[in-house]
């Protein structure tokens, strides 16, 4: 099984190269304009030059500051919002379907009004990313509290478990795996949706750069950081991924 | 029978019904039951599905409160859980997943209020008692379901109540793991003096365990009989083969046979 897996990992590595060396290809040969896409070596060589530098601290520091807000803002609300749903089957049943249906319509669509509202700056970002963010955690906050084994319950409570106890160590760690998977989804939504509308409307931020370069054409500097937003998101989902494992594991 | 110094629990005509009258879908669990339990005593309940048996250790617990009727205990009427005089023992494993068995046995300490302190050494009592010390650093899903079932014993009595309630506990285990748990039960339950319910469907496990089997009718659930087996504590594996078995477990079977049937004829 091991071996079969470096397999996969292999595959998966080869069509990634491939897309980069079809990428080259085309543009070594003169078969897309310079000015649409750069060479992929061009791009590099920015992206190099862009962390060596360093010059993409400034953009960094705005786009995490607002997601670092927002995520937040969508943890703590979504949260409670969900744990507070989750006491009666009464609100679960009103509620549940309300909150779902509200995640099913494009919500970034909300994004105008919120740059009318809150400005052009952090703010709008901050609204909308928490918006978005809000509604993963509080649906698998819910859903956690709402289907904890019975069992558990009722064992806990022959034998003696306070209100405060039964929260703490029974409810909240039977809940936490689901819980935790709406904090991840809501974490990397909130990326998506704040990187999606600094390009939309901002003054900073990496969206804000990205699109700063196109519209300049400077598309080897744009590729650059979208490399640079790329690797972000590679090292945010693992990261949060991992987490998620670490913390399921002992849930056997 | 075991020494039988006094009434533990009394039953006063209880009676548990679900739903409001006129309700299509009302449900009476258990239909006006009394019943006297001596101290030190094994009683089994046994009866078709939907009979009330468990209906009637929620209620001995506290887990529920009957329609009408009282329970009490010590004399005192039953309003809710008494984790000091109760524990209960459930049929799946109700133990903690994310806890290790010792910790499982901890938490019910803390929840029944042991000062932190003593719970170390009560949790290490309770599972060398039942043979499970050296897999106290596990998690209950690493273990066996006779191994969790144990597990689960352990943290009931660690407790150190005088009553311990247990409903099918060893129902989702094969039969040959479910014998030998019976003997270890056995041989446990003569050295601690529990009083002990015990819900089951299994009518040799019944007899082998009991001082006493009270069998219940078909829905609506009410006790039809009590049985007496007279045998002395711990028991083993000539009183599985013995003649005396087989004749009560014939005797209970009879008893029940009529049961059964009525209840299949009713979901059919």
């Amino acid at each position: 099984m091991k071996e079969r897996r470096w397999i996969y990992h292999l595959v998966q590595l080869a069509f990634v190269g491939a897309l980069l060396g079809l990428w080259q290809f085309v543009t070594a040969n003169g078969m897309v304009s310079p000015i649409l896409l750069p060479s992929l070596s061009s791009s590099w060589d920015e992206f190099v030059d862009l962390l060596w530098t360093g010059s993409y601290l400034p953009d960094l520091e705005v786009t995490l500051y607002e997601l670092v807000v927002a995520f937040a803002i969508a943890a703590t609300l979504g949260c409670m919002v969900g744990y507070l749903t989750s006491r009666t089957r009464y609100s679960v049943r009103v509620f549940d379907p309300l909150f779902a249906g509200i995640f099913s319509i494009p919500t970034i669509l909300l994004f105008p009004l919120y740059v009318l509202f809150f400005g052009l700056g952090a703010g709008s970002k901050i609204a909308i990313g928490s918006t978005i963010a809000f509604f993963p955690v509080v649906l698998n906050t819910i859903a956690g509290f709402a289907n904890v084994d019975q069992l558990y319950i009722r064992a806990a409570r022959a034998m003696g478990a306070s209100g405060p106890q039964m929260f703490w160590s029974v409810m909240l760690p039977a809940a936490f795996p689901v819980v935790i998977t709406g904090l991840r989804l809501g974490l990397l939504l909130a990326f998506l949706s704040i990187l999606g509308s600094e390009t939309i409307a901002s003054l900073a931020g990496l969206g804000h750069r990205i699109v700063t370069y196109a519209e300049s054409m400077d598309p080897a500097k744009m590729f650059a950081y979208i490399f640079f937003a790329v690797i972000m998101a590679v090292v945010l989902s693992t990261a949060v991924n991992y987490l998620e494992a670490r913390v399921k594991r002992g849930h056997g | 029978m075991t020494e039988a110094n006094g009434t533990v629990i009394t039953v006063a005509g209880v009676s548990q019904v679900f739903g409001a009258a006129g309700d299509p879908r009302r449900v009476v669990a258990l239909d006006n039951a009394s019943l006297v339990v001596e101290r030190g005593e094994l009683l089994c309940l046994i009866g078709p599905s939907g009979c009330g048996k468990s209906t009637l250790l929620n209620l001995i617990g506290g887990l529920q409160t009957p329609s009408t009727g009282e329970v009490s205990i010590d004399g005192e009427k039953v309003r809710g859980p008494s984790p000091k005089k109760v524990a209960y023992m459930f049929q799946e494993s109700a133990l903690f997943p994310w806890r290790t068995v010792i910790d499982n046995v901890k938490l019910g300490l803390a929840f029944q209020g042991v000062a932190k302190g003593e719970r170390d050494q009560r949790a290490d009592e309770a599972l060398n008692a039942v043979g499970l010390r050296d897999f106290a650093n596990h998690y209950p899903a690493q273990l066996s379901g006779g191994m969790k079932q144990r597990a689960q014993l352990a943290r009931a009595l660690g407790l150190q109540t005088d009553i311990l309630l247990m409903d099918e506990p060893f129902a989702a285990l094969d039969e040959q793991t479910r014998m030998v748990m019976g003997e270890d039960l056995s041989v446990l339950l003569a050295r601690t003096g529990k009083t002990i319910i015990f819900v089951t469907h299994s009518l040799v496990e019944a007899v082998f365990l009991a001082d006493r089997v009270a069998v219940f009718s078909a829905r609506p659930g009410r006790i039809k009989e009590v049985i007496s087996v007279a045998e002395g504590h711990p028991r083993n594996r000539s009183f599985m083969t013995s003649d005396k078995l087989s004749r009560l477990r014939n005797q209970l079977y009879e008893l029940l046979h009529d049961e059964i049937r009525k209840t299949l004829g009713e979901s059919r």
